[in-house]
């Protein structure tokens, strides 16, 4: 047998998992959007948020935000993955790209009454949530904000009524004068 | 220039034509019926009728790889187009440029479950490189001028249309393929020229260079074959195929070291494995090629060349990746290496050789004829030796038969070798016989299959029949689904669970059942004649050959090993179990 421990191959795979954000210019046709979420689900990919809507009704363009994680290898295989759909007109890494700009908007839903009802108010203060429907015992708050923030309220808000939870995902676009 | 106004059936028909298509491959059936009257009113399209709807995509791959061109399909709406996800499948594994028009019921009928309805698209979407579903008559002659650009650019494949019947008997404008520009899909084509400077200049520093080189030549064409065949021998370097860049290089050159994988030759998995700079040229490191990754090539640089991007660092890290089509990419290689007088060291160069001839000297392929058995093998070879006077194209099932006619027919040319290689269809072969032989009547058309392969698309011997189509069919007939058994016999301790074939049909009977010629062969002392007597006679013939049925495929790397752990086969005479749970688990 020979020393295969020796003949090992030397290229090292990065194996270090890291999050990206990935913005998609694609065609506004119908399959678009199962074609990119297919290719994920089909390629055992990870997605942990998606947005998409339409940016230029005249040119009939979405664009689709991706937040996804893996290996090197694995984030440009998403990448050349997503190039070659045919709809698809351009792939842009936001986290590789340079320093960029992420929010989410989430629909918080509280019932409480009494100190708690209170004290999530003045927590939404705090985080500049404004409570967009109220009732004696509910309200439903509206926050802006990166994904972390979002978390970080929504954690606050568990001890205190939190029922139900609408988050939109993540938009994202690259600060300064940098485009797609 | 004013818009010509046709029923969707014509716009149909004469984007075809206009798209140079002379044959369509396909079944009618209630949705396509308006397609299928303009077809009868019309001579510039020949349709050959199938009996399945998978054959029809196959025979439209044999079609497109031994011609270069696009296959078309036909099939109807739901049992029709689901008929074809299989082929659809192996087209896109391989790389095939086919277009498939499905016919779909009428767009106000889409999403009630009407009668043969399916939703196509949908169910399409992961296996072709694109579809479409004609909604609107005003897209109708954009999208199939679309589709052939996308079918045939880039990295081929298969593209669906889909087409909802009312669209076909609806009036509908008529554009020239000139008027239609793709709007996001151009791919790139040259490839960077300081990447293609870099890798030359890697490739002139090696000591142990190795061009592998895959179907991605054979798809960027015959000039781009004609280059590769240039290139290496400017270099002096080794090369080695993969089971789809067969052809791509003659395999009767001393530069060749015969096919690189699971069941390549020795010299080429271990020049492979031992080499200091590969270049792959359209190859995309498939775990039948590759073996154990982690072991793979272990001293090695890695040059890919490429169209498409995703095949780049996929499962093989590369020190360069270039992306772009092979035949432009080898055009400037050439140039370049000839303007700097590029030269590979030569005494390094001599002594790689020297080490090669070393492994060449185990003659891995090599195989004793008995007197009272065939071995498979031997029918491959004298069916190559006996077809060497004329232009013959070979086509394969999926099984130990293919992987002998892969290691044993010497291929000299490309567009001559039709196989399924990564879905591994059993049922390819027929049909895409069928495909080769419409495209090239005058030639020797040759399917190998095996007796297992053979019955998953029978049916196309009616085809034959009806269209005269003079197809060899060579059955390597071991009772056995062989490869299954081989494996059984490896990995799983000879528990031989299903796989031997208890009830074959005579083939013979079968044949003339069909209407042409069927024989059988088990001396070895016929078999010369019973192959000259199948490639004289002037139809269809099946000619049913027993052979060994305890042979199997070697030199075999086995899953999970490294190139370098290959077995020979002679020396254990075949019966050597595989002790790797790791192996037990992978494909």
């Amino acid at each position: 047998m020979p020393p295969t421990e020796l003949l090992r191959s030397e290229t090292v795979k990065e194996t270090e998992i890291s999050k990206h954000t990935i913005s998609v210019l694609v065609d506004n046709e119908s399959g678009v959007l199962a074609r990119v979420i297919g290719l994920f689900s089909g390629r055992g990919y990870n997605i942990e948020s998606l947005t998409v809507a339409e940016v230029d009704a005249d040119a009939h363009q979405s664009r689709i935000t991706v937040v996804t994680s893996g290996t090197p290898m694995v984030i440009e295989q998403i990448k050349a993955q997503l190039s070659r759909l045919v709809p698809v007109h351009k792939v842009s890494d936001l986290t590789l790209a340079g320093p960029s700009v992420e929010r989410e908007l989430a629909l918080v839903k509280v019932i409480a009454t009494g100190e708690k009802r209170v004290e999530s108010l003045r927590i939404a203060d705090i985080f500049k949530a404004r409570a967009v429907d109220a009732t004696n015992n509910s309200f439903v708050y509206e926050i802006i904000g990166s994904p972390e923030k979002i978390d970080a309220f929504i954690k606050l808000m568990a001890p205190l009524g939190l029922s139900e939870i609408s988050r939109t995902g993540v938009a994202a676009i690259s600060r300064g004068t940098l485009t797609m | 220039m004013a818009e010509r106004i046709l029923s969707g059936s014509e716009v149909v028909l004469q984007a075809l034509a206009d798209q140079g298509v002379e044959v369509v491959f396909g079944y009618p059936g209630g949705a396509v019926l308006p397609l299928y009257d303009e077809i009868f009113k019309q001579n510039r399209i020949r349709h050959v009728l199938v009996r399945h709807e998978q054959a029809a995509v196959h025979a439209a791959e044999g079609y497109a790889r031994s011609t270069g061109k696009v296959g078309v399909v036909l099939v109807t709406s739901g049992p029709g187009a689901t008929n074809a996800v299989t082929g659809l499948t192996d087209a896109l594994m391989d790389s095939i440029p086919v277009i498939c028009l499905t016919g779909q019921v009428p767009t106000h009928l889409i999403g009630n479950d009407a009668f043969q309805e399916a939703d196509t698209t949908g169910i399409t979407r992961p296996c072709t490189k694109h579809n479409y579903l004609v909604k609107n008559p005003d897209r109708l002659a954009r999208t199939m001028h679309e589709a052939f650009h996308v079918a045939s650019s880039g990295r081929p494949g298969p593209v669906v249309i889909d087409l909802p019947k009312d669209i076909l008997v609806g009036k509908a404008p008529y554009l020239e393929p000139s008027q239609v520009q793709h709007r996001t899909y151009n791919p790139v084509v040259k490839g960077e020229r300081s990447q293609i400077e870099e890798a030359l200049e890697m490739l002139a520093s090696a000591k142990k260079p190795i061009l592998y080189c895959g179907g991605g030549v054979i798809n960027s064409g015959l000039q781009a074959c004609k280059l590769l065949t240039e290139f290496t021998r400017m270099t002096g370097a080794p090369i080695t195929l993969t089971l789809m860049g067969l052809g791509a290089f003659p395999a009767s050159d001393k530069q060749y070291l015969g096919m690189v994988g699971m069941h390549g030759t020795y010299e080429s998995n271990m020049s492979m494995h031992d080499c200091d700079v590969m270049i792959a040229i359209g190859a995309r490191f498939d775990d039948r090629v590759t073996g154990n990754l982690d072991f793979f090539a272990p001293h090695s640089q890695k040059i890919q060349i490429d169209i498409d991007q995703s095949s780049i660092n996929k499962n093989v890290p590369v020190d360069i990746g270039i992306v772009g089509d092979v035949g432009h990419v080898l055009e400037d290689m050439i140039k370049i290496w000839k303007a700097k007088q590029y030269k590979i060291d030569a005494n390094a160069l001599d002594s790689w050789w020297k080490e090669i001839e070393g492994w060449r000297g185990k003659h891995c392929l090599s195989y004793k004829q008995p007197k009272d058995v065939i071995k498979p093998q031997h029918v491959i070879r004298r069916v190559h030796e006996l077809t060497r006077d004329r232009k013959t194209y070979i086509t394969t099932d999926v099984g130990q038969h293919q992987m002998w006619a892969a290691q044993h027919f010497g291929f000299e040319h490309p567009y001559e070798w039709m196989t399924s290689g990564g879905l591994g269809t059993m049922g390819y072969g027929m049909p895409a016989a069928l495909g080769v032989q419409v495209a090239h009547p005058d030639a020797t058309v040759v399917c190998f299959t095996g007796d297992a392969s053979i019955m998953m698309n029978i049916q196309e011997c009616a085809t034959m029949t009806q269209y005269r189509l003079p197809i060899k069919t060579v059955i390597l007939n071991n009772r056995y689904m062989g490869m299954v058994r081989q494996w059984q016999q490896l990995l799983h301790g000879s528990r031989y669970s299903e796989s031997y074939s208890e009830t074959l049909p005579d083939f013979v009977k079968l044949s003339e059942a069909f209407g042409f010629t069927g024989m059988t062969c088990n001396n070895p002392a016929d078999l010369d004649d019973a192959i000259k007597k199948m490639l004289e006679i002037d139809g269809p013939v099946i000619l049913d050959v027993a052979v060994d049925d305890k042979e199997n495929c070697y030199p075999m790397i086995p899953s999970g090993k490294p190139h370098n752990e290959m077995l020979l086969g002679q020396e254990t005479d075949g019966n050597e179990a595989i002790d790797s749970d790791e192996g037990m688990v992978l494909v």
